[in-house]
């Protein structure tokens, strides 16, 4: 008895102050309280740094509070009718739709490149590293940017979606194909098949379901995106209309029809790919 | 019957096709795009972005300007993501199907997080803007509530995906709620939560610089600025300031991920 | 007077599907009872009946004189900080050490306050090193729950439940996932704890032969009806045919 309570005592950790420790200080631990004690500091210090100009918070918040009744209360139209409203709705859906059609054909090919079980490794090196690149510029610069080229426009709007949605896809993608069992693909180099044979016959059949699933994911995000590039790179669409309904018109009725409008197909859009993920996905799924 | 089903496997597969490039033909229609065009734009657009987008001695002059702004851009995306993951994180505790109070509490906290995440970011920093004005706290609002419909829903998921035998085991030891909640709970999806923080993180930094061209604050707005007056040297590093940022944030979270995971 | 007595205890699920019927006994104190039955027998909802971890539809159950059923919250906590609970799958907070595992047993003696910044004495935590030593693990204290083998697991779930200081300990098929060798040092540590400690075990059982090695009195639950109650020694060959149905056994010795 006396031996074994020595024994506990040698196993017992210690504080500083004697007490005896329950946490084994493990490296996990203190990356997960670094990490929060960080965002934390950094985020008091950030109040600092907030330019405040022009804000009085306590009529800010009441007018708020007043608009969003308005808005949510007592939606209508005034500047545009149902017929145009629709139309520009289908604008914003048609570039969305766009985007993500074309940017999944061409993320198809660059991820079967950047996929390391069917590429080389200084292939699918250049290519992970172009698509970080890509993926790190906000989508609304590459509109932007190619405004300049193209002009104010659908083709814009359109090609600079287009690049986000390339660089998620081909993330997405890659790692898709990257867990095609690797029986299948040594089992037809076996047989002497071509590298197209292989990624035809064994790679795209096991994982279609799982690509057009993440086709749609993107779609959903794209929607979000082609309303933001109405607002912000005068895409078209609803988003512009909105834009224009809040900054021009100060029409705040308008605002909220659109709101809802925009909110309705967003989350009919959010419906169908939480059907997807849960069909198609059995673990969870991080963007 | 294998052959029937590989038969009707192809028909479906083919009519699903068939689908999506008549869907696709509509977008081009409506949307006046013209696909000639656009491919013959992309060699004009990258050519110009080689000749125009260049970074010369005269923008780096701007350089300081441009890391406070960044600066600005970066912490507001660090708060309105720290600070919308706090309310988050009552907010899933409640709509958990684990740790729910009830059923009330659970729909209200679903519909607060789904009404504020299928808004589009877009949308809160128009409606914000009129009453908060140009400055920062606009900026912060709008990806705050952006933010917290996300996390909210990726937090819910992270809690019911832990081991919920756990919390059985305690609620049999006389545990209270809060004990369960703090000990059990949240002990397990810490890690996971925390990696979604910082997903949301990195994407803050991209929407910030477009509500930052909206709301005139940070980043964004001094891009649109130089971007207006055609100053694209100036654009071309603003670009670039951005691209640096961002990498080098997902480099550190993938590193935080990599061991806490 | 006993410590434990079922009377007439039913239980509905969904107001339909009749999972427990009619069940009365009663337990001593310091009695090593063990329930048996097939699957779906209505086991595990017996056990969880008495600390209340699922409500009770019809009958009573009066643990220490109280009636369990009428319980408030706070009378509820009390009654299962008296009762330990071991269960089939451990039940641990797989991220949290060992060590602090064991603490949390320790919760319903706790405000919230102090359980939320895990305020333990000393004297708690040197009960539980004195606890996991006794069950061979002390040397594992500072390890990750998830990096120890199953029947370590177990043992620091009894450690959990015994650091509680319960009159009573329900074990809900605790060798149920674990292999032959485990699953004897596991039942020889229930047996320990029942005989030197004085602590009165229900233990729920799928393995007869186990049963009769251990136990002192047997229970045998059918479709969620007694089927047989007394001495272990008493149960015999027509009685687990009967309780298990003739075309599980055949099943079980093809």
């Amino acid at each position: 008895m006396e031996t074994s309570q020595a024994m506990n005592q040698a196993l017992m950790k210690r504080k500083r102050n004697g007490q005896i420790n329950i946490k084994s200080g493990n490296k996990i631990d203190s990356a997960v309280k670094w990490t929060i004690w960080v965002l934390t500091v950094l985020t008091v210090i950030s109040f600092f740094f907030f330019d405040y100009t022009g804000l009085q918070l306590e009529r800010a918040i009441t007018e708020t509070a007043h608009n969003l009744r308005v808005m949510f209360l007592e939606p209508g139209l005034s500047h545009f009718g149902w017929g145009e409203a629709f139309y520009q709705v289908g604008i914003t859906l048609g570039l969305g739709v766009l985007a993500t059609v074309f940017g999944a054909i061409i993320a198809l090919f660059l991820s079967l490149m950047a996929a390391e079980n069917l590429s080389k490794p200084w292939l699918s090196k250049t290519i992970r590293i172009i698509v970080a690149f890509i993926r790190a510029v906000p989508t609304v610069l590459w509109v932007l940017i190619f405004a300049i080229a193209a002009g104010l426009g659908s083709e814009a709007a359109v090609l600079g979606m287009l690049f986000h949605s390339v660089a998620y896809l081909v993330k997405a993608f890659s790692e898709a194909i990257e867990e095609v069992n690797p029986g299948i693909i040594e089992a037809l180099r076996a047989t002497g098949s071509s590298w197209w044979h292989i990624v035809v016959h064994g790679v795209l059949p096991s994982t279609f379901t799982y690509l057009l699933s993440w086709t749609f994911l993107r779609f959903e995000i794209n929607f979000s995106v082609a309303v933001a590039m109405g607002a912000a790179a005068g895409a078209g669409g609803i988003g512009f209309e909105l834009f224009m309904a809040s900054g021009f018109y100060f029409d705040l009725r308008e605002v909220g029809f659109i709101t809802y409008a925009i909110l309705i197909i967003a989350i009919v859009l959010e419906v169908i790919s939480t059907r997807l993920k849960n069909r198609y996905f059995p673990s969870s799924v991080k963007a | 019957m294998n052959e029937k089903k590989i038969h009707k496997n192809k028909w479906q597969t083919t009519i699903f096709l068939l689908i999506i490039i008549f869907i696709t033909y509509l977008s081009t229609a409506i949307t006046d795009f013209n696909f000639i065009d656009s491919i013959a734009t992309i060699p004009a657009a990258i050519g110009w972005m080689f000749t125009n987008l260049m970074v010369t001695q005269e923008s780096m002059a701007k350089m300081p300007a441009i890391m406070e702004k960044l600066g600005e851009t970066i912490f507001m995306s660090i708060a309105a993501t720290t600070l919308a993951a706090v309310v988050s994180l009552f907010l899933a505790l409640l709509g958990s199907k684990t740790t729910k109070v009830n059923n009330i509490f659970s729909m209200l906290a679903r519909f607060i997080a789904s009404f504020s995440r299928n808004i589009p970011v877009v949308a809160w920093s128009l409606i914000l803007l009129i009453s908060f004005g140009q400055n920062s706290v606009t900026g912060f609002l709008a990806l705050f509530v952006a933010t917290l419909g996300f996390l909210t829903r990726a937090f819910i998921e992270s809690i019911d995906e832990a081991n919920q035998s756990s919390v059985e085991a305690l609620t049999a030891t006389g545990a209270t709620y809060f004990h369960i909640v703090s000990k059990a709970v949240i002990p397990q999806s810490l890690p996971q939560m925390l990696s979604w923080i910082l997903f949301m993180i990195e994407t803050n930094i991209r929407s910030a610089t477009l509500v930052g061209i909206l709301t005139g604050t940070g980043i964004g707005y001094m891009f649109d600025l130089y971007y207006k007056s055609m100053n694209y040297n100036v654009v071309a590093l603003i670009t670039f300031t951005i691209v640096i940022a961002v990498i080098v944030i997902e480099l550190i979270s993938n590193k935080i991920r990599k061991v806490i995971l | 007077m006993p410590l434990l007595k079922v009377e007439g205890l039913g239980k509905l699920y969904d107001g339909e599907t009749k999972v427990l019927r009619d069940v009365n006994f009663e337990v001593e104190a310091g009695e090593f009872l063990s329930i048996i039955g097939p699957s779906g027998a209505g086991k595990s909802t017996l056990l969880r009946c008495i600390n209340r971890m699922v409500e009770i539809s019809e009958g009573k159950v009066i643990f220490d004189d109280l009636d369990v059923g009428e319980m408030r919250k706070k009378e509820l906590r009390k009654l299962r900080t008296n009762i330990g609970m071991i269960f089939q799958h451990y039940n641990l907070v797989p991220r949290l050490t060992v060590i602090e595992n064991v603490l949390h047993g320790r919760f319903g003696y706790k405000s919230t306050l102090q359980g939320v910044f895990a305020r333990f004495t000393e004297e708690e935590k040197e009960r539980a090193f004195f606890l996991l030593d006794k069950l061979g693990i002390a040397e594992h204290a500072y390890k990750r729950c998830d990096q120890l083998s199953g029947g370590q697991q177990q043992r620091v779930g009894i450690c959990r439940a015994l650091i509680q200081e319960p009159k009573l300990i329900l074990c809900d098929e605790p060798i149920a996932s674990l292999d032959p060798n485990s699953s004897k040092v596991i039942m020889d540590y229930l047996k320990q704890i029942s005989t030197e400690m004085g602590i009165t075990c229900l233990v729920n059982l799928h393995q007869v032969d186990v049963a009769k090695e251990y136990a002192d009195r047997i229970i045998g639950l059918k479709k969620g009806e007694i089927v047989f109650d007394g001495p272990s020694k008493l149960l015999y060959e027509d009685q687990i045919e009967n309780i298990y149905g003739i075309e599980t056994r055949e099943l079980i010795t093809v």
